[in-house]
């Protein structure tokens, strides 16, 4: 018997790949959240911070590594998903005249592709606002606290100073490349009621999506038991909404303190 | 129950010739119906009233009329077996309905399982599926082991015993946004998979059925848990994560 076609062809495979792209993406949201709750330390100090923290991000080496592993994970589980809901449609050509699926199962659950949609318009235009600006649009640089003198990426202050094509010059030599400030692009961005509506609703979609595909990840996989399997509902439920939640109170805050 | 006012009713019911020809719903008014007779008798009745107006009756499965057999498959006001947990069609009491109204009755709807006429699929998918692997080789040359000699533990014969409850009736597939076979898939190959008996062939079952289960043209799995709630029999989807569990096993192995 061929194994290992039945193996690439199976809906059993497509499944587990999905779940575990999704679970990683999980941790993935983790990281990332973790880095944006530093735009609510106050002042200068959160500033600078959250700028560093941009060039770190966009200068070292492992978590370059690691964002193309999530770039990929993000591509693979959208086209998984996208083949598994055209094997769902194909399985009953034609449906029922009268239905009521919401006395068997949860919303959400019956929606994850259209929530995934939802998502991924979310990521290209949030990837838009942020990381393609701050690549290669242009920002605006972040100054020393005396709001003068310009800095370099590792974070050292030049004096007298000046900006030149993202390169600080002194004294007509070139010290390095000029740490831009990321921190404003969000700030102004999120001045926009359109743009902080657009991040909120892109998380409510999250929050639906995780609500079901947390705890199916783990059922695809097959982790499931008597004593684990309650509390990784549970833990599933409460990610689903906390983690949402608390990536969409920052453009919200960021559209309010000014 | 006698004096009870009896229930005027508005079917919708799904009619069509054969598998080739196109169906549609059509509307039938059945008066004073029994709250006491089974959904099933309420169907003979209105037979009986086609039959005598010289119209051809409705084709619905049934056999055994209660509850063990799997066959009555009717999807009724939009869930498989109609309101109410844990029972077949012919379970079904008209109790459960008021005077006045509206009740659709349409077939199971998947690709694995074509209508033959009405309301009558063809589940031999199922069959084909068993026949992939839901079974054990015995040795019946009259020295036969009592299965009962081997010891087991009675939490893992609880569950297979739970497992092998299922009545092969189609409720999941019909119940399931995918047309999914999983919930019966996965009890079948649960039923062995959680007894030593089923050991030998576990690897083989698991990769065949599941193979034979897609090639018959069910969908994938979702885990919406529509089955475990319309399954008649309270079959868990645990035995769902046991199958991706089996498989994942069977497939990495040699």
């Amino acid at each position: 018997m061929s194994k290992s076609k039945g193996l690439i062809k199976s809906h059993i495979v497509k499944k587990y790949w999905m779940a575990f792209t999704g679970l990683f993406l999980c941790l993935f949201l983790l990281g990332h959240l973790a880095g944006n709750l530093q735009l609510f330390i106050p002042g200068y100090k959160g500033q600078l911070q959250f700028n560093e923290y941009a060039v770190f991000m966009t200068t070292n080496p492992a978590v370059k590594l690691l964002s193309y592993v999530t770039y990929i994970s993000i591509l693979f589980h959208a086209i998984d998903g996208i083949v598994i809901s055209v094997n769902n449609k194909k399985a009953r050509p034609q449906g029922y005249a009268f239905s009521r699926p919401g006395a068997n199962s949860i919303w959400s659950s019956r929606n994850m592709g259209i929530l995934g949609t939802i998502i991924f318009v979310y990521i290209v235009v949030h990837m838009q606002n942020f990381w393609y600006l701050y690549k290669f649009g242009e920002v605006p640089y972040q100054k020393a606290e005396d709001n003068l003198s310009p800095l370099l990426n590792d974070g050292t202050v030049v004096k007298g100073g000046e900006i030149i094509n993202g390169e600080v010059v002194s004294n007509g030599e070139v010290i390095g490349i000029a740490m831009k400030d990321l921190y404003t692009v969000v700030l102004d961005g999120f001045q926009n009621p359109v743009l902080v509506a657009f991040y909120v609703i892109g998380m409510v979609a999250i929050a639906f999506h995780l609500v079901h595909g947390f705890q199916s990840g783990f059922q695809s996989l097959g982790l499931r038991n008597k004593k684990y399997s309650p509390m990784i509902n549970k833990a599933g439920f409460a990610f689903a909404i906390l983690v949402p939640a608390l990536f969409a109170i920052i453009p919200i805050y960021m559209f309010i303190r000014l | 129950m006698s004096g009870a006012k009896g229930l005027d009713l508005t079917l919708k019911i799904w009619r069509q010739k054969n598998a080739q020809s196109k169906g549609k719903l059509e509307t039938y008014q059945l008066n004073s119906v029994s709250p006491d007779s089974s959904f099933l008798e309420m169907l003979d009745i209105l037979n009986n009233e086609l039959i005598e107006k010289g119209e051809s009756p409705v084709e619905f499965d049934h056999d055994c009329r209660e509850g063990i057999c799997g066959a009555c498959s009717l999807y009724i006001n939009g869930e498989p077996h109609g309101p109410g947990k844990r029972i077949t069609t012919c379970q079904l009491h008209m109790r459960s309905f008021n005077d006045g109204d509206t009740i659709y009755i349409e077939p199971w709807r998947a690709r694995a399982f074509p209508i033959i006429k009405d309301l009558v699929v063809d589940r031999s998918a199922f069959d084909r599926i068993q026949h992939a692997g839901g079974y054990i080789s015995v040795n019946t040359s009259g020295n036969t082991q009592d299965a009962n000699a081997i010891p087991i533990e009675k939490e893992y014969a609880d569950e297979a015993f739970d497992a092998a409850t299922c009545i092969g009736c189609g409720a999941c597939v019909a119940a399931c946004k995918n047309a999914s076979a999983s919930l019966f898939v996965s009890a079948k190959i649960s039923q062995y998979a959680l007894l030593p008996q089923g050991q030998v062939e576990a690897k083989n079952r698991v990769l065949n059925m599941v193979k034979q289960a897609e090639k018959e043209g069910f969908g994938p799995c979702s885990n919406t848990g529509a089955c475990e709630v319309e399954c008649p029999k309270g079959i868990s989807i645990e035995n769902i994560a046991r199958m991706n569990r089996e498989f994942l096993k069977a497939s990495i192995a040699e």
